[in-house]
């Protein structure tokens, strides 16, 4: 019996002191709402500190669900989630800001969850406000008050209360003119890069999904699942609006992912 | 905020305008149908206005008016603990609302009238037959205005809540009541109404006391002043109570959907 006893000495792999664990690590092994339709095909993603992960594809492919499964909010049927992370936050399509709510409570509000006095979370919230650009009259407004824009700058600022180490935007710009949206880019890129957080946005604009990601991730339907895993080759800081047409002109230069839009022909635009 | 909160004020008093002057309308129509008609089918406004002065200076007058309110208020409050708790629990639970369905209908279908009747085999002349009748006829409706509120609730505000990580007492307070609230209040406004009036019914079938039993009086005595004086009084504690207390409280939590 002795001899079978493990030796004593033993190589223990150690972790790789260069790549630091994920934060987020999502593993879909199947994913169903009705049983015999299935929503997710096997899909997984890793998503390191300071990461920002599009995921892209046409209507209905299933990004918004795995979006979900990603931020907890649905379990998935079978697969594993794991989140380094506690403090999540998600900015949705539509503001959801609480109507009955003043502004300022609308984005205090996003700080129940935390175990801070009422103070201190209307402190916070008028801190993140006013960062934000909003004045003391805007604040006391009902969301039916504001403008479209500045309904979803308040649930940006709702989400960014919480200081968010991982943010997970499911289309929040779709429904902004261009100039609101850039806005908000800039907001959210300079939570970024100053705290140093990670996001995990869905959207169907594809030059949206360049232009802020580190890494695009293609879903395609039926069921959903990743087809390509495309990592822009430029940095944020020299990204402009014309070198974008050619990455863009790149990515759609690949047969599969063309028609995954139904963009064949994809320079021409009628 | 203060422009606003005058602003507010100045509309509640231009509605009380309006309310007044529907009020002296209703009198001078009053008053033309007993020119045209005759004291015996409509007394003088001024007539039935001089008794009501008398019936209330009488001490058993506003003990009337007392009794009654008491029986309405109790009927309406018990209704409105049972009524909203079940509606909750039953707007929850898929199986449970469509198991409260045939009794919405048949709690509905059934007449107050009905309820009068067996009532008064149940509980007697006492105090037991305006509350029980009161409480069973605004039951449904405020049961009903409870259970679609919770149905007809957003789930994506839900959802953004359970985001944020929103314990459940404050998701329960702070996002879903609000919602309810806005369904239940119109219902629970009609019942008030509706208690007022089942209530005086109920007494002048079952009681000895109250305003109910006031117009029994006076219908015996066929007394059409004291008729119309008891119904100014009903018609007069209805507005009062709509202007002074649900109108305010109206305000108070549907107040952000009026805001231009």
């Amino acid at each position: 019996m002795l001899s079978e006893k493990t030796p004593s000495l033993t190589v223990v792999p150690m972790p790789e002191e260069q790549a630091p664990p994920p934060i987020l690590s999502v593993e879909v092994e199947d994913h169903r709402y009705h049983p015999l339709t299935q929503t997710l095909a096997p899909c997984a993603l890793e998503l390191k500190k300071g990461e920002i992960v599009s995921i892209i594809g046409p209507s209905g492919c299933g990004k918004s669900t795995f979006l979900r499964i990603a931020a907890g909010l649905i379990e998935p049927s079978y697969g594993t989630l794991s989140n380094a992370l506690n403090k999540t936050a998600i900015l949705f399509q539509e503001h959801r800001l609480l109507p009955w709510k003043s502004l300022l409570n609308n984005i205090s509000f996003g700080l129940l969850g935390q175990k801070i006095s009422k103070f201190q979370r209307i402190k916070k919230a008028r801190a993140v406000a006013y960062t934000m650009g909003f004045t003391e009259d805007d604040l006391i407004k009902f969301p039916s008050e504001l403008s479209g824009g500045m309904r979803q700058r308040g649930a940006l600022a709702r989400a960014l209360a919480l200081e968010p180490d991982l943010l997970f935007l499911d289309e929040p710009f779709s429904a902004l003119d261009i100039g609101r949206r850039r806005e908000l880019y800039r907001l959210v890129l300079k939570e970024v890069e100053t705290r140093q957080s990670s996001v995990l946005m869905v959207t169907h604009d594809v030059t949206e999904a360049l232009a802020l990601s580190d890494r695009v991730l293609i879903m395609a339907p039926d069921p959903g699942h990743f087809v390509k895993d495309y990592v822009v080759p430029l940095p944020r800081s020299e990204r402009t609006r014309r070198n974008l047409l050619e990455l863009e002109a790149d990515l759609m230069a690949e047969e599969q992912i063309a028609s995954l839009f139904n963009l064949n022909d994809w320079e021409r635009i009628l | 905020m203060i422009h606003q909160m005058l602003a507010r004020l100045a509309h509640r008093l231009w509605s009380g305008w309006g309310t007044l002057a529907g009020v002296f309308l209703i009198f001078a129509l009053w008053q033309i149908g007993f020119e045209a008609f005759g004291a015996l089918v409509l007394p003088a406004p001024a007539e039935a206005l001089g008794r009501l002065v008398d019936l209330i200076a009488l001490p058993s007058g506003m003990e009337y008016i007392l009794i009654t309110a008491k029986r309405a208020f109790t009927g309406f409050l018990l209704a409105s603990a049972l009524g909203i708790s079940l509606g909750l629990i039953a707007g929850w639970s898929n199986t449970l609302s469509l198991l409260c369905k045939p009794f919405i209908t048949v709690a509905l279908g059934v007449p107050p009238i009905a309820w009068i009747v067996l009532a008064l085999l149940w509980f007697g002349g006492d105090d037991g037959t305006p509350v029980f009748t009161v409480f069973i006829s605004t039951l449904p409706l405020i049961f009903a205005g409870s259970l679609q509120g919770v149905r007809m609730r957003e789930a994506e505000l839900d959802e953004m809540a359970q985001s944020f990580r929103v314990p459940l007492f404050q998701r329960f307070w702070q996002v879903q009541a609000p919602q309810i609230i806005s369904y239940l209040f119109p219902a629970w406004a009609t019942a008030f109404g509706l208690s007022w009036k089942v209530v005086v019914m109920a007494e002048l079938l079952s009681s000895t006391r109250g305003i109910g039993a006031g117009l029994a009086e006076a219908r015996v005595n066929i007394d059409t002043a004291s008729t119309m004086a008891w119904i100014t009084v009903i018609v007069a504690v209805l507005l009062v109570i709509d202007g002074v207390l649900l109108n305010p409280l109206k305000e108070r939590v549907e107040g952000w959907k009026h805001v231009e």
